[in-house]
């Protein structure tokens, strides 16, 4: 594998890779889609071509539609290798993909990253107890598994996933007990100006209606929730929280919590592509050309490792990427391009449109972004806010310094679970936006990877020279 | 115009170490810093603290330098998180073991004592994990490891303390000399000073070649790997004797894995970027010292941008050519651990002329010939 070039390098198997790696094949270039699960569709269409839940109602119309994508995909000739982690990307293109325990470089002309996303940090007070999960983590337990939680369960945060989940779970005739809804109300009226585009995007609108509606019949609903603490000893036995200055308790077997989803930027960050703060969707984004190219030579990122866009968008920013792509490889002239690339950039901003309306009302609180002293903001590590913020003290600036007295973002998440809350958490304290503060220098491994494997790799004749010493 | 006593260039711990000994004896300078203090070498390295297998020129230094680390809290007010548990070199065949123990030899002869060579049993005492074809090996007991970043910080803010100013974030463009001393232009402002102390790391050739003083610098990228936490197995900082590699569990059980195997540096966008064929060959090292290390998880890797010379040893020690230059570079990645020693020596040759311990071999003229 590693002498052999191929043309295109696909890291991700959800919506932007798998539409970026058909439209690639398509256009008859040698395309490998490198992701990390074992069948196409990732978070959002996870295991769509093997679900063991049948009643096609539960997953919802949305969840389907991921189909004609997979079968597109599967048609186009491009090499699916799955199961597969890509951990590094070299300047010259070198796809490091570990398969089965082994490592190989797959040497790429060009390199479309689709990572995706991941569910924000919600760092309350407790949410490292036993009994305490992410709402896309339950999510993965249903598509992948059929799972649906037995006792009480309560759901907290803000943004549709947690209706949306609401809802899956009830039609596959679980029972969520309590919804503690933390969208700050402020929110609606800074929304309110972009309403209007929001309206025209009918589909967002029905979808979002039939959502609430639905789990307004059948669940209690707190809204305006500013606090939160996940309570028990060992294990999750209630949950706290604050509403209108009033203290209550509910008991609950299981919380699942949410607050919206950033992109995941790691492996863009580890091969040094140029990233800004996004002060709307409150996340890193790779800096990027009108045809998604980031400042890394060769590569560019689709979907919604590139900004938050929704699975639909995914998948024509991966048509686009790809049909660069093919301009650069020359197999398409620019104009050729430019032509094919007009359908889905129509395409792009009718799935656009209506974003920012939901980006601004479902904008997480501060309060549950910036987590209170004693809760913990590095998982791996177990460092709570108190910890950063006297570091800050200290006259450490950023979350670089930070490493080493604290080790947050040191262990093995490098910082997938605790980098947004310490950037913001070292912003608020020191009084700064978190653009000036930075965030992890990301270093491969993106994921771990045992030494063994390391040691197998191929070498090249001078490092094998210069073992010996002197 | 910004006067000071000296102007240090380089807010490493070779520069932070400068500005505190002269401090101490009552001189003000200001260190510029082009990123922040700690941000190359200095801040990311393996933070060992190793007398065992020095060049000889670096013993006395070494030496020196180990005393102050074991003190080191009476000169910075913070432990630097140094711990004085030893470091092994490992024989792996006969041939090492012989040559280790004649270095041994060698070393007493001078009057130093602090390597000593071990036997098998004595290795497997000291590393029990250690690979079965393992013969043997050197150990200086009191060698150890410390907190890079943390002392790095810990010899700035001392410094500061005592009224050295460390300017982060400011970059020296040119050093001119001028009647009485030297003036350094910034990227804010210029400085003038009697001395100018070129402690410039990777980036201090240019300096250098300001002052008179041209050298062959290569800018390198020594490349580090680390662990997620492993049942505790190893003690000792361990080093390989007939492979570059070193080795180091900490407390909490992650270990760190190095050799000096590089990267690319660049010095222009200050990045660097891993080469994976040299760290196959460093986990290779490992993973035959240590069995238990093929199902270690590694979590990540980095490199930091260091200077090196073409013999592998720093250069420290007055311009060759004009008054009031020093330098203190080129520590070929292992300087670290005589930082504590070079900046006292440092400040002995600004204020008096003089260096307590030999300096000569670490001479910059030593590149006249070949740097023209």
């Amino acid at each position: 594998m590693r002498d052999s070039m191929i043309d295109v390098a696909v890291i991700g198997g959800g919506p932007a890779g798998l539409a970026a790696a058909a439209t690639c094949a398509e256009a008859g270039l040698t395309t490998y889609l490198i992701d990390e699960q074992a069948s196409p569709g990732g978070q959002i269409y996870r295991a769509i071509a093997d679900t063991p839940v049948a009643d096609r109602a539960i997953l919802g119309a949305d969840y389907w539609r991921g189909e004609a994508l997979v079968a597109a995909f599967q048609r186009s000739g491009a090499v699916h290798l799955a199961s597969a982690l890509a951990w590094d990307v070299t300047p010259d293109l070198e796809v490091a993909v570990s398969v089965g325990g082994g490592s190989r470089f797959l040497r790429a002309r060009r390199v479309i990253i689709a990572s995706g996303a991941l569910e924000r940090p919600m760092p309350v007070p407790g949410w490292t107890l036993p009994g305490v999960m992410t709402v896309g983590a339950g999510q993965i337990l249903l598509k992948s598994s059929g799972a649906v939680p037995s006792g009480r369960v309560v759901l907290a945060g803000c943004g549709p996933l947690l209706y949306l989940l609401a809802a899956q779970y009830r039609r596959a005739g679980a029972e969520v007990a309590l919804i503690l809804d933390t969208t700050p109300a402020a929110n609606f009226k800074r929304a309110l100006r972009h309403l209007p585009e929001f309206l025209l995007a009918g589909s967002y609108l029905a979808k979002g209606a039939e959502l609430l509606l639905s789990a307004q019949r059948s669940v209690e609903i707190v809204r305006g929730v500013d606090s939160i603490v996940a309570a028990g000893e060992g294990q999750l036995r209630s949950v706290r929280y604050n509403v209108r200055g009033q203290e209550r308790e509910v008991s609950a077997d299981l919380l699942l919590l949410h607050q919206g989803v950033v992109p995941n930027v790691n492996l863009s960050m580890a091969i040094g592509c140029a990233h800004d703060w996004d002060g709307e969707q409150l996340c890193w984004s790779p800096r990027l050309d009108a045809w998604s190219n980031a400042t890394v030579g060769g590569v560019a990122i689709a979907g919604d490792g590139a900004g938050i866009g929704g699975a639909a968008a995914a998948a024509e920013r991966g048509r686009i990427a790809a049909l660069d792509a093919a301009r650069h490889l020359g197999v398409l002239s620019e104009a050729q391009r430019d032509l094919r690339a007009a359908g889905p950039r129509a395409a792009l901003r009718r799935a656009m449109r209506g974003r920012r309306f939901l980006d601004l009302l479902y904008a997480p609180a501060p309060s549950f972004r910036v987590p209170a002293d004693n809760a913990v903001a590095c998982r791996c590590e177990e460092v709570v806010a108190r910890q950063i913020r006297d570091c800050v003290a200290l006259g450490v600036p950023g979350p670089n310094q930070m490493k080493s007295f604290l080790r947050c973002g040191m262990g093995p998440c490098q910082g997938r679970l605790c980098g947004l809350t310490v950037t913001e958490t070292i912003a608020a304290a020191r009084g700064v936006a978190p653009g000036m503060v930075g965030h992890y220098r990301i270093r491969p491994p993106i994921k771990p990877i045992t030494l063994g494997e390391i040691a197998l790799l191929p070498k090249s004749e001078a490092a094998i020279k210069a073992v010996a010493r002197g | 115009m910004t006067v000071a006593d000296a102007v240090i260039i380089g807010g490493g711990i070779q520069g932070c170490s400068a500005a505190l000994h002269l401090a101490r004896l009552g001189a003000k300078a200001v260190v510029l810093e082009m990123a922040h203090a700690g941000r190359h070498a200095s801040g990311v390295n393996a933070g060992g603290v190793r007398t065992l297998g020095r060049h000889m020129a670096e013993v006395p230094l070494a030496v020196a330098a180990l005393e102050a680390w074991h003190r080191i809290g009476d000169l910075v007010d913070d432990d630097c998180g140094f711990e004085s548990v030893g470091q092994v070199m490992v024989a792996e065949t006969d041939a090492e073991l012989t040559r280790m123990r004649s270095r041994a030899e060698d070393l007493s002869h001078a009057g130093f004592l602090h390597e000593e060579p071990i036997d098998s049993a004595d290795l497997r005492r000291l590393v029990p994990a250690v690979a079965d074809h393992c013969v043997g090996g050197l150990v200086a007991r009191r060698d150890g490891a410390a907190n890079p970043f943390r002392a790095t910080l810990a010899f700035k803010r001392k410094a500061e303390s005592l009224g050295a100013r460390v300017r982060e974030g400011v970059r020296a463009l040119g050093i001119e000399r001028v009647p009485g001393g030297w003036e350094v232009d910034t990227d804010d402002g210029r400085i003038a000073a009697p001395a100018v102390i070129n402690a410039a790391g990777a980036w201090a050739d240019r300096f250098a070649a300001q002052m008179g003083d041209p050298v062959p610098l290569q800018a390198i990228a020594p490349m580090l790997m680390v662990t997620a936490p492993m049942p505790r197995f190893v003690e000792p900082v361990v080093i390989g004797g007939g492979r570059t590699l070193s080795f180091k569990q900490f407390r909490n059980g992650t270990v760190l894995v190095g050799g000096g195997h590089r990267g690319r540096a660049d010095r222009a966008s200050q990045r660097t970027v891993l080469d994976w064929r040299e760290l196959s060959v460093n986990a290779e090292s490992a993973c035959a010292l240590f069995p238990i290390m093929r199902t270690a998880r590694v979590v990540r890797a980095w490199a930091g941008i260091e200077g090196r010379m073409p013999d592998d040893i720093p250069v420290i020690g007055p311009s060759g050519r004009q008054d009031g230059a020093f330098h203190a570079f080129g520590f070929s990645a292992h300087g670290f651990q005589l930082a504590p020693i070079v900046g006292a020596v440092i400040a002995d040759l600004v204020t008096s002329g003089r260096s307590r311990l030999p300096i000569e071999p670490f001479r910059i003229g030593r590149f006249r010939a070949a740097a023209g």
